[in-house]
């Protein structure tokens, strides 16, 4: 079976615009949610981890000089152009294009926004990143609620092994819109602070805002100093509520056991899992379960969104790019919000940022729609 | 030597009509959906109360799934592992352009958790899963228009690596007042061989 690798990346988000610079922010214990209070991206003030406008547009004039584009058009074309690069692969025939989006331009829909509204189709999201960087293929867009960042990565890997493609560059992206700040407004699920994951006084999500792109090869000559592996990945449902986790963590204990299958090892070698931890009751909690399931209680374990918020569509990628960096630098990151366990089985949860030898990890989503996806990744040797 | 695999069985819905493995199951003369897609689920015995609180996609991708696995015959007692690969070119925007409208207007904002939930293509999948308890692979794709390769390579791909028994596949798109829903089942056993060609021949089999 071909082996496949993600290598070359770039975080664009809240907590900076490379991932060298990102990773030493999370070092640092800076985290990007703060108190947001602009009118004309919510009725009222709210925490998350929005990226510089200012900061964004200066940086994207350098990359392009037209105005033609939408913000989150400019954060992925800002993200991606850098991996490209970085990557030196010729964009022929051979190489594929994956987005990974849950809204888009869903910003569109506004009424004072002055882009047509026919821009709030993927398809033309994919069509835009396509012909900006001249790709020969057509931009495959995925779009699976929460989980499609890391599904993109699992996907791909099924491409390159079917022989399809040489190569694949896959961009992931969300905006805070006032669409998905409403939406989940009305389910109550935002905190009022910054979140907690797994903490016994989370209240809630914070949304995040980043656009996170990598190169997946099987060519082991285009590898970055730390690339991974891509072990083994499963991706099933819950098969039991559309807006709601499963109460046994069905769905996630199923994908995380069909990636193992695949990658031929047990729990015990994992050093370290990446988990999804939104901070909500439900979620944390269906997570802690699927994972006592698994024998996975002593593994070292951490949620991202403490610092960069919720990035929908981004988050999976997001939070694999960061577990290559802890592997690359044998740095386990430390879970911010974190105090008091607050789920029902016990899970090692890291409270400090240690270094520790590290070779495999496993990165874990869930989301609306019963989604999950469960991926392994170990350090190329 | 490579199993080869088979469409077993195809759903296709659009123009007030319904017709499975090509042949005429329903039709009917209202046009305008919701009332067309609640009495075809009717006189089809869907039999299932939570469908008529599903979005237009939802109950669109959901009637025909339906169909398609209850004509599978599948054992009850046993799981069965069938993955569901989605695709459409509108994503869930019927559903997002009524929420926008909910929140447009400061002085009459009325966001609702029950339409939001909707406004993402995979919830269409949560419902398929939930009805027939398929704790399966699952993926939804946007493509400019239907497109055989993609299905066909990650059909391919899932059974190929055992990932899955079978694969539902295909495409249910709504947008505005139009709608389409084209699903086929894909497995070893079957007539139809499993190829892009042949999935095109059977996509276009009900085109006008």
């Amino acid at each position: 079976m071909t082996k496949c690798y993600l290598s070359y990346h770039n975080i664009t988000s809240s907590l900076g615009f490379d991932t060298h610079n990102v990773f030493n922010q999370l070092k640092n214990k800076k985290s990007g949610i703060q108190l947001v209070e602009d009118s004309t991206r919510f009725y009222k003030p709210f925490y998350g981890a929005v990226i510089p406008t200012e900061t964004l547009e200066a940086k994207f004039r350098i990359l392009e000089s037209k105005n033609e584009f939408t913000r989150l058009e400019k954060m992925l074309m800002l993200s991606l152009s850098k991996t490209i690069k970085a990557s030196g692969i010729d964009i022929n025939t051979r190489v594929g294009l994956i987005i990974s989006t849950t809204k888009g331009n869903i910003d569109v829909l506004e009424d004072q926004n002055h882009f047509p509204k026919e821009r709030a189709y993927l398809g033309q999201l994919g069509q835009i990143i396509k012909d900006y960087f001249r790709f020969k293929n057509d931009a495959l867009v995925i779009s699976n609620a929460c989980v499609s960042g890391i599904l993109s990565v699992a996907i791909a890997k099924r491409y390159l092994q079917e022989g399809i493609y040489d190569h694949i560059f896959i961009i992931a992206g969300d905006l805070i819109s006032d669409f998905v700040l409403s939406g989940f407004n009305s389910f109550h699920a935002m905190s009022d602070a910054p979140c907690q994951p797994y903490d016994q006084d989370r209240t809630g999500i914070n949304l995040g805002e980043a656009a996170v792109s990598v190169l997946v090869t099987s060519d082991k000559n285009h590898l970055s100093d730390d690339a991974v592996e891509i072990l083994g990945e499963g991706s099933c449902n819950d098969a039991n509520h559309i807006s709601g986790p499963s109460r046994t963590g069905e769905g996630l204990f199923r994908s995380i056991k069909s990636a193992f299958k695949e990658a031929h090892i047990t729990p015990n070698e994992i050093d370290y899992l990446s988990a999804h931890g939104t901070a909500t009751l439900f979620n944390d909690e269906m997570e802690a379960i699927a994972f006592d399931r698994l024998g996975l209680n002593q593994t070292p374990l951490n949620s991202l969104k403490g610092y960069f918020g919720h990035t929908l569509g981004a988050s999976g990628l997001l939070e694999t790019v960061i577990g290559m960096q802890s592997l690359h630098q044998n740095t386990l990151i430390a879970s911010a919000g974190f105090k008091t366990l607050g789920v029902s089985k016990p899970l090692q949860i890291i409270t400090e940022t240690t270094p520790q030898k590290l070779q495999t990890f496993l990165k874990t989503a869930s989301g609306f729609g019963g989604c999950n996806t469960a991926v392994l990744f170990r350090k190329v040797s | 030597m490579d199993k080869t695999y088979h469409i077993s069985s195809y759903c296709q819905i659009k123009n007030s009509s319904i017709s499975l493995d090509g042949k005429l199951l329903f039709s009917s003369p209202i046009q305008e959906f919701q009332p067309f897609i609640k009495s075809a689920a009717q006189h089809l015995n869907t039999n299932y109360s939570k469908f008529y609180k599903m979005d237009n996609l939802s109950k669109l991708a959901f009637l025909a799934a339906d169909i398609l696995l209850k004509n599978a015959e599948l054992d009850s007692n046993t799981e069965h592992n069938i993955a569901i690969v989605l695709s459409n070119k509108a994503s869930s925007l019927d559903t997002d352009r009524t929420y926008q409208t909910s929140i447009s207007d400061p002085d009459n904002f009325f966001p609702s958790p029950s339409v939001f939930v909707y406004t993402l293509p995979n919830i269409c999948i949560g419902e398929i899963s939930i009805k027939h308890q398929l704790h399966s692979e699952n993926c939804f794709f946007i493509f400019d228009s239907f497109n055989a390769d993609h299905l066909w390579i990650n059909a391919q791909s899932l059974l190929r690596q055992q990932k899955a028994e079978k694969v539902l596949c295909g495409w249910v798109d709504f947008d505005d007042k139009n709608y389409e829903a084209f699903l086929y089942l894909v497995e070893e056993n079957g007539i139809i061989a499993h190829n892009p060609n042949e999935i095109k021949r059977l996509f276009k089999t009900w085109q006008t």
